[in-house]
């Protein structure tokens, strides 16, 4: 058997491709680039969160928020080592992040107003992402879909946390209320294009679906995020801000009015609210750290000249 | 959080290698949900020593008490089989059945054994 064939039998068995297994190189390719980015994703996503941390309106709210964002570094960890089981390196990775030759989710790309938007992310963002991730439990990379199981156990506490705080806020006074539907408002459409391109505009999703790297289409996943919030949304009292969104009886789902494309490759292309901010905050997070960096290698290094001093003694 | 980042037309394609040995070693993770269990492998880590690996593994795979205990190893201590060699490996006891249980036919008056 040559290793495309067992590559493509593992495929068709439903079974998972592990790193030591012959892949085509193009498999290789498109993993690497999902997973890294993936990664780079969770990295930046500590951003938007991390701004309200100082202002969180209690201490419990502070914790909880500071539980969460500690959440996305540990994300960002499980996806860098299953990209690099693909036979790249860390380094590498936060390389290509840093000088902008990967790029990360463009959700993040637009910036955290006012505290309600805690609320919305954790509801809308993470509600997008978890929709699309379990979808990724499935993938044919055995690390890339242990990763997902991990992480989506813990997004769901993201998602909740996020509810429940909106909620709080819908049963407050009229100003709190407001809050929140400004928050929904501006997080609403962002979220839809968080599955990406439509379909018909997806030229790479054939081959992912072929080598069962994505098992459902970017559109499909967006009506499921759909149908599942806009109930939750009427439960909080507040509104979608879809002129055109319905329920349709005959499809069993909701409609939804048109997504803003151009809005979205804007933002893609590095031209969103907040792109070059998150970029200039992460390299100087990267350069100020560098000597906590520096200084873990120093006493690495110092604590095992001991033990061979101790040793030889 | 999830996200597939679309190709933007006339994107920069390039190889991404493993050229680089400026990082900290990685380190293989297993944890002990509970006494009585097996350490079972979490994941792994980049750490400069068993230390830090061991204080990184607490704060990355126990946050929400998934274990009482933690192992690091170093990934290079791991000897692991070649996937060339799996079918000359384990083939072999594909065709020795009667090393399980269910082999033997046992009368039912005989009772559960």
């Amino acid at each position: 058997m040559t290793g495309q064939e067992r590559f493509d039998a593992v495929i068709d068995a439903d079974e998972k491709i592990e790193p030591t297994d012959w892949m085509p190189d193009g498999y290789r390719k498109t993993l690497i680039r999902q997973i890294a980015q993936h990664a780079h994703s969770e990295v930046i996503g500590m951003q938007p969160e991390g701004n309200w941390i100082t202002r969180a309106p209690s201490l419990k709210r502070k914790a909880i928020l500071m539980a969460k964002v500690q959440d996305e570094a540990g994300h960002g960890l499980y996806l860098y080592s299953a990209a690099e089981t693909l036979g790249t390196s860390r380094d590498e990775l936060v390389d290509l992040l840093h000088t902008g030759r990967q790029k990360y989710s463009s959700i993040f790309n637009y910036p955290t107003l006012n505290w309600a938007d805690i609320g919305a992310i954790g509801w809308l963002v993470d509600g997008a992402a978890i929709t699309n991730q379990v979808a990724l439990t499935r993938t044919s990379f055995g690390p890339y879909s242990r990763a997902m199981v991990r992480i989506c156990k813990e997004e769901s506490f993201h998602q909740r946390q996020g509810y429940e705080l909106l909620l709080t806020l819908c049963r407050g006074s009229q100003e709190q209320k407001d809050m929140a539907q400004d928050a929904v408002n501006r997080w609403w459409w962002p979220s839809l294009m968080m599955f990406g391109p439509s379909d018909n505009d997806s030229p790479h999703t054939a081959q992912s679906m072929a080598w069962k790297v994505k098992r459902v289409t970017n559109d499909d996943l967006r009506q499921q995020f759909v149908d599942m919030t806009v109930p939750q949304c009427e439960f909080l009292g507040l509104r979608v801000p879809d002129p055109d969104l319905r329920w349709n009886e005959e499809r069993g789902h909701y409609d939804f009015g048109a997504i803003d494309w151009d809005e979205f490759w804007n933002v893609v292309k590095g031209n969103g609210p907040m792109n070059r901010e998150r970029m200039a905050h992460k390299n100087r997070a990267w350069d100020e750290g560098e000597w906590v960096r520096a200084a873990a290698t120093a006493h690495a290094a110092k604590q095992a000249a001991r033990r061979l001093e101790q040793k030889s003694a | 959080m999830s996200y597939d980042v679309p190709q933007i037309p006339g994107e920069e394609e390039f190889e991404v290698a493993a050229s680089d040995t400026r990082q900290w070693p990685m380190w293989e993770v297993f944890v002990r949900q509970r006494r009585g269990l097996s350490h079972v492998h979490a994941g792994s880590l980049h750490a400069p020593d068993a230390e830090s690996a061991m204080q990184n593994a607490r704060d990355v795979y126990t946050r929400r008490a998934e274990g009482i205990s933690i192992w690091v190893v170093p990934s290079s201590a791991i000897t692991a089989t070649d996937p060339d060699d799996v079918d000359a490996m384990f083939d072999p006891f594909d065709e020795q059945p009667y090393r399980h249980a269910t082999y033997y036919e046992i009368p039912d008056e005989v009772g559960k054994m």
